[in-house]
């Protein structure tokens, strides 16, 4: 059977750190619809709040204005998920780096580097687009049980 | 500034306890760092026991803090311990590799042993 959307929402957020657990509970409340697991909801919580906080931290790093996110999320008739969170920052130079588990552009700052390993471990699967000056898109799929 | 998370800190019998309580992320965990680093150095204990079981959740900011402390304690020649974390916060630590270096103590009971 062919998969359909079956519900989807779109928010922007100023890209400050007190968004971080907004974004995640939002997220959360949209997808409790479709009745998840404690377990799988806890993963898509985790992996939306590193996206998120990569685009505060990294995607905005040193800019001044008005940086937002935007997030936009759609639940399918199977069953899953997809949501991208975009910026429009910095952008990423090296995708494949970044994704390296314990990689960190910020040693000093007491990140573990394990943002990108937490949401491939926590997602079915990720994807990374992102044009260095632009911005960069991380889109996120999970299916439920 | 808006929080979510906080730390009680109990000293006794060389051990600094520090229960986290909430949120641990990005957000959160600059302040958690800072009141756990300020007793670490004021007590100089012979170990850090980090609770990590009435944490609602936790992301790679909290590995960072983990990781950060247990830097912390070896400085000071103190050992760092991880105590009754969470299903979520256990599953962080081992996917980072961190119960390979860093004790981690599931239960109380396993505590007393």
């Amino acid at each position: 059977m062919k998969k359909t959307t079956i519900n989807e929402f779109a928010m922007v957020l100023a890209a400050k750190s007190e968004n971080e657990s907004f974004a995640r509970q939002t997220v959360s409340a949209f997808v409790a619809q479709l009745d998840p697991t404690v377990p799988e909801l806890a993963d898509i919580r985790t992996a939306v709040s590193e996206a998120v906080t990569n685009s505060i931290i990294h995607g905005y790093r040193g800019m001044t204005g008005n940086n937002t996110v935007y997030i936009t999320a759609k639940l399918f008739s199977d069953r899953s998920l997809s949501i991208k969170i975009r910026d429009k920052g910095c952008g990423i130079e090296d995708i494949e780096r970044c994704r390296q588990p314990l990689y960190t552009t910020d040693p000093g700052g007491e990140r573990g580097g394990m943002g990108f390993a937490i949401m491939e471990s926590f997602c079915d699967r990720i994807r990374v687009h992102s044009t260095p000056g632009k911005g960069t898109t991380v889109t996120l799929h999970k299916k439920f049980s | 500034m808006l929080k979510t998370s906080s730390v009680e800190i109990e000293y006794s019998g060389g051990t600094l306890t520090c229960r986290l309580l909430g949120e641990v992320d990005h957000h959160n965990a600059p302040h958690l760092r800072e009141e756990i680093d300020q007793e670490i150095l004021a007590q100089r204990p012979e170990k850090v026991a980090l609770y990590l079981g009435d944490i609602d959740f936790m992301d790679s900011a909290g590995l960072g803090l983990i990781l950060g402390r247990y830097t912390k304690a070896q400085n000071i020649g103190a050992k760092l311990v991880l105590i009754e974390p969470t299903e979520q916060v256990e599953k962080i630590i081992r996917l980072a590799g961190t119960h390979k270096f860093i004790e981690v103590i599931k239960s109380t009971k396993e505590k007393a042993k």
